[in-house]
């Protein structure tokens, strides 16, 4: 509206032909044409983008002059090796049934496996290991089971291994496939050729992929413990990651660890006393590793301000924590007296603001885990939490109650017997001054506390 | 550096800190290594790892009013300027500094090439102000960028401006090196206005080679400057002490926590964890 007066525009000078405007689109929606009214309104009241299903073909009907009949008819099946012939229902036009094969005899797919002839048996695959028996039976069980080897292994009739089997069957193709090609040249892109099945290999991966499955979480905190470390060694050397990588027993855990450590603080929905350990090394581990890292890449730089130094490490600490949390950071920095940013950003200070940092995380995380236990073994317990009796000796703080779930401590001894005494007056909890895990009210922190 | 008596802290530092000079428990490894980037044809260019060099400087600016002289478009004379913390000559560190002005300015980029580094000018208008630092050759080949807020009016704006009492703001931060040349340490080595941890004995640097446009004529400290009355105290000791009960409070609150979670449990407490805080 100031705008329309800066430019000096009349105010009201569109009314009538707006209201027209809105009504003419408004009738369109309204009748949709194909589809009855209530089926359109289902799909929201609003036409798609692309129209799924012309509307038009709903009511079709198929041509008049064609005469449909349906007949119980004989079929044979071209992917059957005998010559049964069974009965189905047929869609018959004006008396003649459709012609053509069975329709699903087209996905009756096979693998094509090499056929050796005995006389390149008796040349190339001649195998110490293998008699010709053996190798006949494999192959034979290869056909049937389209190299599905583990029912292969199942049904082999000596004991032998997956892997030793795949072996004698790839490299039995790979020398046919040699000893069949007229040059070399033909033949060097097929990966058979390029890249042979290597047993030990396939054994050693298999062996780790177990491993890592029958991880117990004992072990993978050991493990995210040895990598953070081997993590900090590399990057401190520098030295080169191949030889690093390969002391480590399994190296592709990065991926599905790190998801694991994301997921350890929050999962405390049913959590066995056991959890909170882990949970806290875990969270100790990864920000060590965090914090390795981003020293690491401190140094590279060949200057930087002491600030910037801290903002890395902060977001580096604070990098498994939501916004939320970051913010109940702040806060509880805030109510400490403490500056968010220090004004004197010297070497100790920021480390000792860092450290300050992690362990209101850690303190945070606590308070968190306090609450779901306390929600879970506390459900007779619900209406004592509800409504807590405000505290009078609060006024000060002039805030509203916080509804974050803290739990009710002070920094001071007499403090808490204070408030119990008062609580007791009102006689709205009257048990006995217990534990502080039963007397739940909202408080922060404050600096004044101490 | 006053932390001699915060003993839980100085536990934990281990990974954010590297040693520093005045309580540091081991002495740094000192790690040689050649820097690809090194084009020196100085030679003896070599870098120090886990030598960290720190300058700290404070920055700011200085305003006052002019009273009866102001104009409309001149009511304040201002300094923007860059000094050591401790008013120290920043000059063996800093080649020159340029100061970006709002471009309303004539000449908006003011170089300027030696200590001690200020710029003043008359105005009305606050703006920010871009200072970027260049360092010494065998010091760093990359600048720093700083950024300011030059403020002309005082917070409390009831009554008329003083003439006297200019509006000063400051702020404080830290040039670190992390892998200072062989030259740049030697040369600094005892310098005032810059913190060398404590070298290993027997650990010899060779001469320094001098620099070109080292600023050794002029007095480029900031200890006689005629602002120097209204320079702000930055002093570490509060900060420290701010924190470290902050600290302990946080501390406190984390044991009882943990007791709490181990009561509910119905387990004996839980022996300390392996984040190790130690609280006696």
């Amino acid at each position: 509206m100031d705008a329309k007066d800066i430019l000096g525009l009349p105010k009201n000078s569109l009314p009538i032909p707006q209201e027209k405007k809105s009504r003419p689109p408004k009738d369109s929606q309204r009748k949709p044409d194909g589809i009855s009214r209530e089926v359109y309104a289902l799909t929201g009241g609003l036409a798609p983008l692309m129209p799924a299903i012309d509307s038009s073909q709903l009511k079709k009907q198929p041509p008049k002059d064609e005469k449909i009949t349906w007949q119980w008819l004989p079929f044979t099946n071209s992917a059957r090796k005998d010559t049964l012939q069974l009965y189905h229902w047929v869609r018959v036009v004006n008396g003649v049934p459709p012609t053509g094969d069975y329709s699903f005899a087209k996905y009756n797919k096979s693998v094509d496996i090499v056929k050796y002839t005995d006389e390149e048996y008796e040349k190339y695959l001649n195998d110490p290991g293998w008699t010709k028996e053996e190798t006949d039976q494999l192959f034979d069980l290869c056909q049937r089971f389209d190299l599905r080897f583990i029912v292969i292994a199942d049904r082999f009739s000596s004991s032998r291994t997956v892997e030793e089997l795949k072996d004698r069957y790839y490299s039995v193709c790979r020398a046919i496939v040699v000893a069949r090609a007229p040059a070399l040249g033909d033949i060097s892109g097929n990966p058979l050729v390029k890249e042979p099945y290597n047993v030990s290999q396939e054994i050693e991966r298999k062996r780790a992929l177990s491993m890592v499955l029958s991880q117990t979480k004992h072990q993978e905190r050991k493990d995210a413990e040895v990598l953070a470390e081997a993590k900090r060694i590399t990057e401190s050397r520098m030295a080169a990651k191949v030889a690093e990588e390969s002391e480590l027993p399994v190296p592709s855990n990065a991926g599905p660890e790190s998801a694991e450590r994301a997921s350890f603080p929050g999962d405390t929905v049913s959590p066995s006393s056991n959890v909170q350990l882990p949970s806290a090394t875990i969270a100790s581990s990864a920000l060590t590793a965090d914090n390795a890292s981003t020293l690491a890449s401190l140094r590279m730089l060949r200057v930087y301000l002491r600030t910037y130094a801290l903002d890395q490490m902060v977001q580096a600490a604070s990098s498994s924590a939501g916004l939320r949390t970051i913010k109940r950071v702040e806060q509880t920095l805030q109510e400490l007296g403490v500056n968010l940013k220090p004004r004197v950003p010297t070497k100790s200070v920021c480390a000792e603001h860092l450290e300050l940092r992690k362990e209101i995380l850690t303190l945070l995380n606590l308070q968190k885990q306090l609450q779901y236990k306390e929600a879970e073994g506390s459900s007779f317990r619900d209406c004592s939490y509800a409504d807590t009796p405000s505290t009078p000796k609060r006024s000060n703080r002039g805030g509203d109650q916080d509804r974050t779930f803290v739990p009710d401590m002070s920094f001071g001894g007499e403090r808490v017997g204070k408030r119990d005494q008062k609580r007791k007056a009102p006689g709205r909890l009257s048990e006995a001054p217990s534990s502080p895990a039963q007397s739940k009210r909202p408080r922060k922190l404050k600096a004044s506390d101490l | 550096m006053s932390h001699s008596h915060l003993t839980i802290s100085a536990k934990k530092q281990g990974e954010y800190q590297s040693d520093d000079g005045a309580s540091a428990p081991k002495q740094p490894r000192l790690k040689f290594g050649k820097s690809a980037e090194d084009t020196d044809k100085k030679g003896a260019n070599r870098r120090l790892k886990d030598v960290e060099i720190c300058v700290p400087i404070v920055y700011g600016t200085i305003a006052f009013y002019l009273g009866r002289k102001a104009s409309e478009s001149q009511s304040h004379k201002w300094t923007v300027y860059v000094r050591g913390a401790t008013n120290e000559d920043l000059g063996a560190v800093i080649k020159r500094v340029v100061f970006q002005l709002h471009p309303s300015f004539n000449n908006p980029t003011r170089v300027v090439e030696s200590p001690p580094f200020e710029l003043s000018e008359c105005g009305w208008g606050e703006f920010e102000i871009a200072i970027s630092l260049f360092f010494h050759s065998d010091v760093c080949d990359k600048q720093v960028d700083l950024y300011h807020h030059l403020k002309l009016y005082p917070e409390d704006e009831s009554g008329p401006q003083s003439t006297k009492k200019p509006v000063v703001m400051e702020s404080y931060n830290e040039i670190v090196f992390p892998d200072p040349s062989e030259n740049f340490l030697a040369r600094v080595q005892n310098h005032p206005a810059v913190i060398v941890p404590r070298l290993p004995a027997g650990f010899n640097l060779p001469d320094p080679m001098p620099i070109e446009n080292l600023h050794e004529k002029e007095k480029g400290d900031t200890k006689d400057h005629p602002h120097s009355q209204w320079f702000m105290n930055f002093s570490e000791a509060d900060e420290l002490l701010k924190l470290a009960a902050a600290r302990q409070q946080v501390q406190a609150h984390i044991i009882k926590l943990r007791r709490q979670l181990s009561m509910m449990d119905g387990l004996p407490q839980l022996s300390k964890p392996p984040t190790g805080y130690e609280f006696t």
